[in-house]
């Protein structure tokens, strides 16, 4: 059976494709260095339009306000530019009411794209351009260690790693949040205080790592100004043992956070990306698994949600579960020594 | 690879829903026709895979190995027609609803009349409706224009002007969908379903044509007073085919095997419900309910006609993040038998939507799961009943209409550990009225008969005459007016063997007389405190033969609709009592 996967690995290649929704401009070239806040392509995604009743402003009936159009699709316009007339005795102009380019002209319309901010796509993590793709964006390609989480709040941004977390279920208080942290990247255990995140902003801090967080707080996390990952659950529960191994061990490195919500059908998921040298046998992690016994497993699910151990067995048949439903299952060795059945659909690998 | 619809036997149904690919054979058994076996796998329309084939491949496999036949050559291509030696299948059918659900902006005229009519369509297929066009629309039309460009639908559904009636002011409002996606680029932009006055197809086509997919349907507001859906239906379910095409790998082989007939998963539960409705009594109606990760579809047919609503925002998927914005979590709460905070269902929708495909292993995570079930078929209910038609029978406007039977499907129902948990669910959720039978589709079948009954309808009847559907029970529900403990209705069984039992039943109690399936009973009804128990009025007695099932015979005496004490601690008390009566 095909297993859901999660990388939580401490060294790995990485590419990843990053493209905008449209076509737009790709501002990065094959090879080139990046940040995991460069911007790599940018779009005028959903730009305001005006239109204007030429016919009606002029005075005029359609088909003879045609002809007094002073513009045509794809002019750039200036505030003030005259787009149609003068007609009559008053020499009645029509002019630009923004900068922009014209759309449409004719049919008694003219249709304007407002000048407007571009939407910028970020990189993501930090690594090298490896290919471009069209006018939609980029592959870009890094080696490190890389951890996936459940949540993130569509944020990104890069900074040296702070463990605050002195234990997996240690709860992120408002009273840890301190200016020495300005500018970091800041690893808690749990979050139920708004006050936390809040202070987070008011540092600033450059980003915010959980293992778990108060459903509550989901929306006020998706207000704050910089990129919340949580890694394992709504509501309280420890980070899991592989993730926090991992980031505990890596503290005043540099990370990345690429807090994109988790989207199976895109392929995309949070992500936190260590960036490290790769050494000779470095490869990309594998995204199809079918289980096999001494896989590294999480389990997602009560009542061992969140506990890390070892694929033993994978039983044969149907397993009644504590809940009375029958479904696939494996014994798995937790890694505290204990023996227990999971469902297969609720575990995780990790590779 | 096309499909043979001469003399075809044995039939394949391939179904891809958004957790699970599931392949069904259908033979002819000893003269009739059969469901042999299924197999099923996970779906793998997502990453990293992005292509339902290779799910369907493995179903393929499974469904080798459960049935023996071998339905792949050695060319790793499926066989069809079948061969002489047995191997692969005569006929095919697909359907599908993997995948997020289609964005939908609708236009109409008046609110009232061909937008109503516009979001009815909109709800019979895997759909979200993100904006709506009308008359009242306050906004300026490049406000319009600017909301299309931001929302990127799939389709608009263009509706308005009766037959000789408005045109002018349609053409308007489609003239902010012509500049919108002018301004799109050509492989975003949405299709159109024009299905507005008929005398503007012309002027649509000149506007519309050229810029993007338009088709066009009859008109669903001929009249003020007429409204025409089915045909618009049917090309929707066309577009729902063709942007899965566009967007899902796999999806257009998958579509090319069925000869071009994959349809929604829902248009074709809807359609096995229809033809159930031609056969059983005409007074009633019959009811379909599918509970799925992806949506909750409610099919509910009246002597042919259906009414299909499906429920994107009600599936027990990736959605459930979502469900709190339509109840809170202490209206889900009401529905257990435990204590649990709102913070823990809060939580737990969030992680069941992390893990769609993941189920509840502990009692505590099922009795919540169950809870949803329940909440989830209520508001979809709510919402579906005011698509039924205005004719049908029923006791009074709040309380569900009359249905025989009711079919269920979706595997919070199908796979409860016991078949007491399965019908309490059914019946807090749908919470049926009068007498009626109520059977699980345990083995997900009824959208591939659904399909498979426009090519071959005499394998449909025979499948659904075997006992496919597992039935649960008859379920009695009285309803009327009387304190909690007061005797509303005696009954009496009389069994094959001639032995009777009466029964005396209490407001507020559930009662289960065991006959088991095979067996036959007739029974007695003589309602008290005038309650009305589908004998043909309020107070009227009298008899009727019931077939067994998996709980035989169920009176629920609880209320309708269903009012449970305010009191947690006395509500929880009741379920555990109900719950014991079942035996859940």
């Amino acid at each position: 059976m095909l297993a859901q996967v999660t990388h939580i690995l401490p060294i790995t290649l990485l590419r990843r494709e990053r493209l905008l929704s449209s076509p737009g401009r790709v501002v990065v070239r094959k090879g080139q260095k990046v940040s995991a806040t460069d911007v790599i392509a940018e779009i005028r995604l959903n730009p305001q339009h005006m239109l204007l009743d030429i016919a009606r402003s002029l005075n005029l009936p359609v088909r003879e306000a045609d002809p007094n159009i002073q513009c045509q699709a794809g002019d750039q316009v200036s505030q003030g530019d005259v787009l149609a007339g003068p007609v009559g005795f008053t020499k009645r102009v029509v002019r630009a009411p923004k900068n922009g380019r014209v759309i449409v002209a004719g049919e008694g319309q003219i249709l304007l794209e407002l000048e407007g901010p571009p939407v910028e796509l970020k990189a993501g993590m930090p690594g090298i351009v490896a290919d471009l793709v069209g006018d939609r964006g980029a592959i870009i390609e890094t080696s490190g260690a890389l951890i996936q989480g459940v949540w993130g709040n569509n944020r990104i941004d890069f900074g040296l790693m702070h463990v605050l977390a002195r234990s997996p279920d240690d709860e992120l208080k408002p009273d840890r949040m301190d200016v020495s942290l300005r500018g970091s990247v800041v690893l808690g255990g749990y979050c139920r205080d708004p006050q936390s995140l809040k202070l987070g902003g008011e540092l600033p801090i450059r980003g915010m790592i959980l293992g778990s967080m108060d459903a509550a707080l989901l929306p006020f996390a998706l207000k704050v100004p910089y990129p919340v990952i949580i890694l394992d659950a709504v509501g309280r529960r420890p980070m899991n043992p592989a993730a926090y191994k991992l980031l505990s061990t890596n503290d005043k490195r540099e990370v990345s956070l690429n807090a994109e919500g988790w989207d199976r059908f895109a392929g995309k998921r949070p992500e936190v990306v260590i960036p490290l040298p790769a050494s000779g046998n470095t490869s990309l992690p594998r995204d199809v698994v079918e289980f096999l016994p001494g896989q590294s497993v999480l389990v997602t699910r009560a009542p061992y949600a969140g506990r890390t151990g070892t694929l033993s067995n994978i039983l044969l048949g149907l397993t009644v579960l504590p809940s009375g439903i029958k479904t696939q299952a494996a014994e798995i060795r937790l890694d505290n020594g204990d023996n227990v059945v999971v469902p297969l659909v609720n575990l995780e690998v990790l590779v | 690879m096309a499909t043979s619809t001469v003399d075809a036997e044995s039939l394949l149904s391939i179904d891809v829903g958004s957790i699970t690919t599931r392949a069904a054979l259908f033979d002819l058994v000893d003269g009739r026709y059969r469901y042999l076996g299924s197999g099923s796998v996970l779906t793998t329309a997502y990453a990293p895979f992005h292509d339902i084939g290779e799910g369907i491949r493995s179903a393929l496999d499974r469904l080798q190995l459960v049935t023996g036949r071998v339905l792949v050559g050695g060319d790793e291509r499926l066989i069809i027609p079948s061969k002489d030696d047995g191997s692969g299948v005569d006929t095919l059918v697909a359907t599908i609803s993997a995948g997020p659900p289609l964005n939908m902006i609708l236009l109409g005229l008046l609110e009232e009349v061909s937008l109503e009519s516009a979001r009815r369509l909109a709800s019979t297929t895997y759909a979200r409706v993100v904006d709506s066009i009308s008359l009242n629309d306050r906004r300026k039309p490049e406000d319009r224009i600017d909301a299309i460009l931001r929302l990127r639908p799939d389709i608009i559904l263009a509706t308005g002007g009766t037959e000789k009636g408005a045109s002018q002011s349609v053409l308007k409002l489609l003239d902010s969908i012509g500049l919108a996606s002018y301004l799109m680029p050509e492989d975003e932009r949405p299709a159109v379903l024009f299905a507005g006055n008929q005398a503007l197809q012309d002027d649509v086509q000149k506007s519309l044509g050229k810029l993007l997919r338009l088709q066009f349907a009859p008109n669903v507001r001929p009249t003020l007073e007429v409204e025409q859906t089915e045909a618009t239906q049917v090309h929707l379910s066309d577009l729902y085919r063709s942007v899965r095409s566009r967007k899902l790998s796999g999806v257009e082989e998958l579509d090319i095997w069925a000869g071009g007939g994959l349809m929604p998963t829902a248009t074709a539960f809807g359609r096995v419900i229809r033809f159930l409705s031609k056969v059983y009594d005409p007074i009633k109606g019959v009811l379909g309910v599918d509970v799925g990760a992806s949506a909750t579809t409610i099919a509910g047919a009246f002597n042919g006609e259906l009414a299909l609503s499906v429920f994107p925002q009600f599936g027990l998927g990736k959605s459930l993040a979502e469900l709190v914005e339509y109840c809170s979590p202490e209206a889900i709460a009401r529905w257990l038998h435990i204590e649990m905070s709102a913070s823990s269902i809060r939580e737990y929708l969030h992680q069941k939507s992390f893990y769609p495909a993941s189920v509840p292993a502990t009692a505590e995570e099922l009795h919540l799961e169950q809870a949803l079930a329940r909440q989830v078929m209520q508001m979809a209910l709510r919402k579906a009943t005011s698509f039924f038609p205005a004719k049908v029978m029923r006791y009074g406007p709040l309380l569900s209409p009359w249905f025989e039977p009711i079919v269920a499907s979706g595997s919070v129902l199908t796979r409860a550990p016991n078949n007491a948990q399965s019908l309490l669910m059914l019946l807090d959720g749908v919470q049926p009225t009068g007498v009626t039978t109520i059977v699980l589709d345990q083995n997900h079948i009824a959208p591939a008969l659904g399909a498979a009954a426009a090519i071959n309808s005499t394998l449909a009847v025979q499948v659904l005459e075997t006992s496919t559907l597992h039935n649960l029970g008859t379920v009695i529900s009285p309803v009327g007016n009387a304190r909690f403990g007061t005797p509303v209705l005696r009954l009496r069984i009389t069994y094959e063997d001639g032995r009777e039992v009466p029964v005396e039943v209490k407001q507020g109690s559930i009662e289960v007389l065991p006959l088991p399936a095979g067996q036959s009973a007739k029974l007695n009804l003589t309602p008290l405190q005038r309650y009305d128990v589908g004998m043909g009025g309020a107070g009227r007695s009298g008899g009727l033969r019931v077939v067994g099932g998996a709980l035989g015979v169920v009176i629920d005496a609880r209320g309708r609709p269903l009012k449970m004490p305010e009191d947690p601690a006395r509500r929880r008390e009741l379920i555990r009592k109900w719950r014991s009566t079942l035996g859940c």
